[in-house]
């Protein structure tokens, strides 16, 4: 039985073919209507997140499965001091497979331990969220075509956000990537993540500017400074609005560059970016579910 | 000059950093045992200068090798037999440890869920780094 905690559980042969099977859900979208009939996903989301539970739910539902969960700790048992080991034993006997949000880190691992079912990670934390990172790269490979020899620039807050750590882990697996950070001092991308760069010999740079390094991305990946990853409020305001993307920046753009951001977006890109044919952030939130649908059929093992 | 007398059955834990033993008969949980431990400090060494030894009459199969490579993989470990020494013990970096270290992230799991074990992986041997398994929190084991 797989699980998926993290982008690099998948090999890069086995995302090809993930994401192959994505394509062919984009194109064929009945042919795969009924290939969960009968199968149930649990969404044990301990923490909001109305975006990924919907994706996640929409994918089993377009697959003809249904969906049963939670989606949040306080109507969980986990309010009346339920472990996370306890619950994905009950959970195990109530459904075929797992997606599980969690605020603490690892949480999700130590459900697939315990589970008798798949587990999804949908994120733990400032940890990893496996599934947006497919998401981003089926998006950047669909529409790009290829996902080596890209320059990618990662923007805003690239210390707490953990689409942007399990993002470059994927990434950096393919030939001829550069990777540009883009991010106040305060939110500077972790050492673990430059350290793991510097061993593989991937080229990176860490700037504050956006505007100076935009001529050179193919793709912009923008991020949400998050509240909730932070102790105290008043860093929160001071850094929330370091970034804005507006129509103005993006005339510093490639004319075929991409812009992508995991959604939701505060202020960090201006709505008047929103009709730019280069941004595709609505784009990639329909890509996340044609890849969670393959991802579903993949780890229940179904073939179509 | 001190003596120590001869050890029948155990092991010998020597060229340990000076100051380190006491720290070492912890990890190694030795104030558990119903054995007879000697602990010297500050031998005189020609290879260290001054160093620390640990004798322990006990079963051999008692000294939990991975704790002892994680907290120093220098240490020489004779295993010691009829009074004689019978094998030298070459120590390594364990891929893997448990409940020796405890991670410190307060956004790991293991920060909530008291029963969880704590369990740090060797992610670079080199730079001897580790990190939580479940949470990927670095541990540097030069600055144990």
């Amino acid at each position: 039985m797989r699980h998926l905690m993290n982008p690099l559980d998948f090999s890069v042969e086995e995302l090809d073919r993930l994401f192959d099977l994505a394509n062919d859900i984009e194109n064929n979208m009945p042919k795969y209507a009924h290939a969960c009939a009968g199968k149930k996903l649990a969404t044990c989301f301990y923490e909001p997140s109305t975006r990924t539970r919907l994706s996640f739910e929409a994918a089993m539902l377009n697959l003809g499965g249904s969906v049963l969960g939670f989606s949040d700790a306080n109507s969980s048992s986990a309010a009346k001091g339920e472990s996370v080991s306890d619950t994905i034993r009950i959970i195990s006997c109530y459904a075929d497979i797992c997606a599980m949000r969690h605020p603490k880190e690892g949480a999700p691992m130590v459900a697939a331990e315990k589970s008798g079912i798949p587990v999804i990670n949908a994120g733990d934390g400032g940890h990893q969220h496996p599934t947006q990172t497919l998401t981003d790269l089926l998006t950047i490979r669909t529409l790009r075509g290829h996902l080596d020899h890209l320059t990618i620039g990662l923007c805003g807050d690239l210390k707490f956000g953990r689409t942007v750590h399990s993002l470059i882990n994927a990434l950096s697996r393919y030939e001829g990537m550069r990777f540009i950070f883009i991010s106040p001092d305060e939110l500077r991308i972790p050492d673990y993540i430059t350290e793991m760069l510097k061993e593989k010999d991937i080229p990176y740079e860490e700037v504050i500017s956006l505007e100076e390094k935009m001529p050179e991305l193919d793709i912009l990946y923008m991020t949400r400074v998050q509240k909730e990853r932070f102790f105290n409020e008043e860093d929160y305001i001071r850094l929330k609005d370091f970034y804005i993307l507006d129509k103005k920046k993006m005339r510093w753009a490639p004319a075929d560059m991409l812009v992508l951001h995991p959604l939701p977006r505060v202020n960090e890109i201006s709505v008047d970016v929103d009709d730019d044919p280069r941004a595709v952030y609505f784009k990639q939130a329909q890509y996340g579910v044609y890849v969670r649908m393959a991802l579903i059929l993949t780890l229940l093992n179904i073939q179509v | 000059m001190l003596n120590v007398g001869k050890i029948e059955e155990g092991f010998v834990l020597d060229h340990i950093q000076a100051g380190m033993a006491m720290s070492i008969y912890h990890h190694l949980q030795l104030d558990k045992l119903d054995c007879t431990v000697a602990i010297i400090k500050n031998a005189r060494s020609n290879k260290m200068e001054k160093k620390d030894i640990l004798k322990v009459e006990c079963d051999i199969d008692m000294l939990d090798l991975d704790v002892l490579g994680f907290i120093d993989h220098n240490i020489t470990v004779n295993v010691i037999k009829n009074g004689e020494i019978v094998e030298k013990k070459k120590l390594h970096l364990p891929k893997q440890i448990r409940n020796v270290i405890y991670c410190k992230n307060p956004r790991c799991i293991t920060s909530i869920e008291q029963e969880l074990p704590h369990v740090f992986v060797l992610a670079d041997p080199r730079k001897e780094i580790y990190r939580c398994k479940y949470c990927e929190e670095k541990f540097d084991r030069r600055n144990l």
